[in-house]
């Protein structure tokens, strides 16, 4: 594993195993800077536009190396470009849209593409639009997001004589909201309207932004594509199970030495992850794995655990964005788990009965819980059960279900340390600080433009 | 949504419109029946013997956040 730490401050590269897998993050400068246009193209090859390049030519290929989506959908990127191109036309030209703004709080692994390697992406981009008849790439990133915008202008810059493909870009900053990302609230803010996820049809593939079939992917996604452009789709089947292919990052954040970005081949066990990330600092309690709507486990099963979406849902997870989350034993998940509903509760778009009624109402469950006193605490357990299944799939968006899922984990992995709390038991975990960073609340409330 | 494909027309609650009025529960309560919060809950696919009644909850939506989705 290639293991980089992505706090700027801190911006270094611990030199890379000779024998680990190390592709997107192969070769990142060590000042913390972004490869140039010219050592982006002799350190990975040039990716120049060839007759195998033709749209047919790059899906197939990205279809032959079984590429899926990267940021938390795992959808097949090469079903993705076909639906898109279906519907483009001259009349109607579809566009492609870079998803580089990491709606996790605790994801820095498109940052860390975005500011260190960020000709990767754009090759991507540039392919994806050859794929799908595009001549239009919009970046979306998170308002405030300087680092990524600033590198990717000076990359658009260098890369405008000899780009793969001849494209406008756009660099977009978005509204910093948790499910802004969802493919169709992001094309109804870059088409003007507020960063909400919608129901109504058609789908963005046919009519998104502005109208036009739009191509959705996140910026990992795109980078690999430019990779197995380059080395062939056997190359990137080589590391990886064969029905999830390739390496992934993660991102390993808590109570290991050198939190960070990891680059790791799908199926990795979590163990081998948080080694790469230094090791542990602390006694564990507990892992979360995925993303903050994601799933609790106990330390003992995640450490021999491929992270892969077939070794996860045999533990009811989903690998997501490929957060690893270590929780020293000073923290307690119950409690985590409270803080945590009450801001993804806070994160609602506000639209769909259930997610508007159904998060706060979990939310004040796990804080009562998490609290544990009286007989409040002892009714919280059902009610938190009952709700969480009541919220899940019914929304224009999974927002609720992400909630759903982290509450049902925690009462699935942690059984004892739930009873304790509605025993009224006492838990030493409710003053501990917290190794699971939120945003800041922006003054005046969330914004949705 | 709890989605049945067994060839059946099927009852699709658009939420960013739906606000809980509660009708379609009373209209047919043989598919529908309310959460906690009022907001409907699909219990299966429409049976040919329901379609009527399943078209009239849909009309009946205030705020038509009922759809009715017929299968390919």
């Amino acid at each position: 594993m290639t293991q980089t730490q992505s706090s700027p401050a801190a911006a270094q590269v611990s030199a890379p195993p000779a024998a680990e897998p190390s592709r997107l993050l192969r070769g990142l400068r060590s000042d913390g800077r972004a490869l140039s246009w010219a050592e982006h193209q002799s350190l990975h090859g040039p990716l120049t536009l060839r007759h195998r390049h033709s749209a047919d030519a790059i899906i197939a290929a990205l279809d032959a190396a079984g590429l899926r989506g990267r940021g938390g959908g795992g959808f097949p990127l090469a079903r993705k470009l076909r639906s898109v191109r279906a519907a483009s036309g001259r009349t109607r030209r579809a566009v492609v849209v870079v998803n580089g703004a990491e709606s996790e709080p605790a994801s820095r692994k498109d940052a860390v593409l975005l500011t260190r390697t960020p000709h990767l992406v754009l090759d991507g981009a540039e392919l994806a639009a050859i794929a799908v008849g595009a001549r239009e790439v919009l970046i979306w990133l998170h308002r405030g997001d300087r680092a990524q915008r600033l590198a990717l202008e000076a990359a658009i810059a260098e890369r405008a004589q000899q780009p793969v493909a001849k494209v406008t870009y756009r660099v977009v900053e978005g509204p910093p909201r948790y499910v802004a990302g969802e493919s169709s609230a992001l094309a109804a803010h870059l088409t003007g309207g507020e960063a909400k996820p919608t129901m109504t049809p058609p789908r963005i593939a046919e009519r998104g932004v502005g109208g036009k079939p739009t191509l959705v992917s996140n910026a990992e996604t795109l980078a690999h594509a430019a990779l197995i452009l380059r080395h062939g789709a056997d190359w990137f089947r080589s590391l990886g199970p064969s029905d999830e292919p390739g390496t992934m990052l993660f991102t390993v954040i808590g109570a290991v030495a050198v939190p960070g970005v990891v680059e790791g081949a799908v199926a990795t066990p979590i163990g081998q992850l948080v080694a790469a990330a230094g090791g542990v600092t602390a006694a564990v309690s507990a892992v979360l794995i995925g993303g903050y709507a994601g799933s609790w486990l106990t330390p003992e099963q995640a450490a021999d655990l491929p992270y892969s979406a077939e070794a996860l849902a045999r533990v009811a997870a989903v690998p997501g964005v490929g957060l690893v989350a270590v929780l020293p034993e000073s923290s307690c998940p119950v409690v985590e788990t409270a803080r945590l509903s009450a801001w993804l509760s806070s994160e609602s778009a506000g639209q769909c009965g259930p997610c508007v009624r159904g998060l706060p109402a979990l939310a004040g469950a796990a804080q009562t819980l998490s609290i544990g006193r009286g007989p409040q605490a002892a009714e919280s357990v059902g009610q938190l059960t009952r709700w969480a299944a009541m919220v899940s799939g019914r929304g224009a968006c999974h927002h609720p279900d992400g909630v759903a899922q982290l509450i049902e984990s925690l009462l699935r992995a942690f059984p004892d340390e739930v009873e304790r709390h509605a025993s009224g038991s006492g838990c030493a975990g409710l003053g501990a600080p917290s190794v699971l960073p939120l945003p800041a609340a922006e003054p005046g409330g969330p914004s949705w433009t | 949504m709890d989605v049945v494909r067994d060839g059946q027309p099927r009852l699709i609650v658009d939420w960013t419109r739906c606000d809980g009025h509660g009708l379609c529960a009373e209209l047919l309560p043989e598919l529908i029946t309310l959460d906690d919060w009022g907001y409907p809950i699909i219990g299966g696919s429409v049976p040919p013997h329901l379609t009527a009644l399943a078209d009239r909850a849909r009309a009946a939506c205030p705020v038509l956040a009922l759809r009715i989705v017929r299968p390919d």
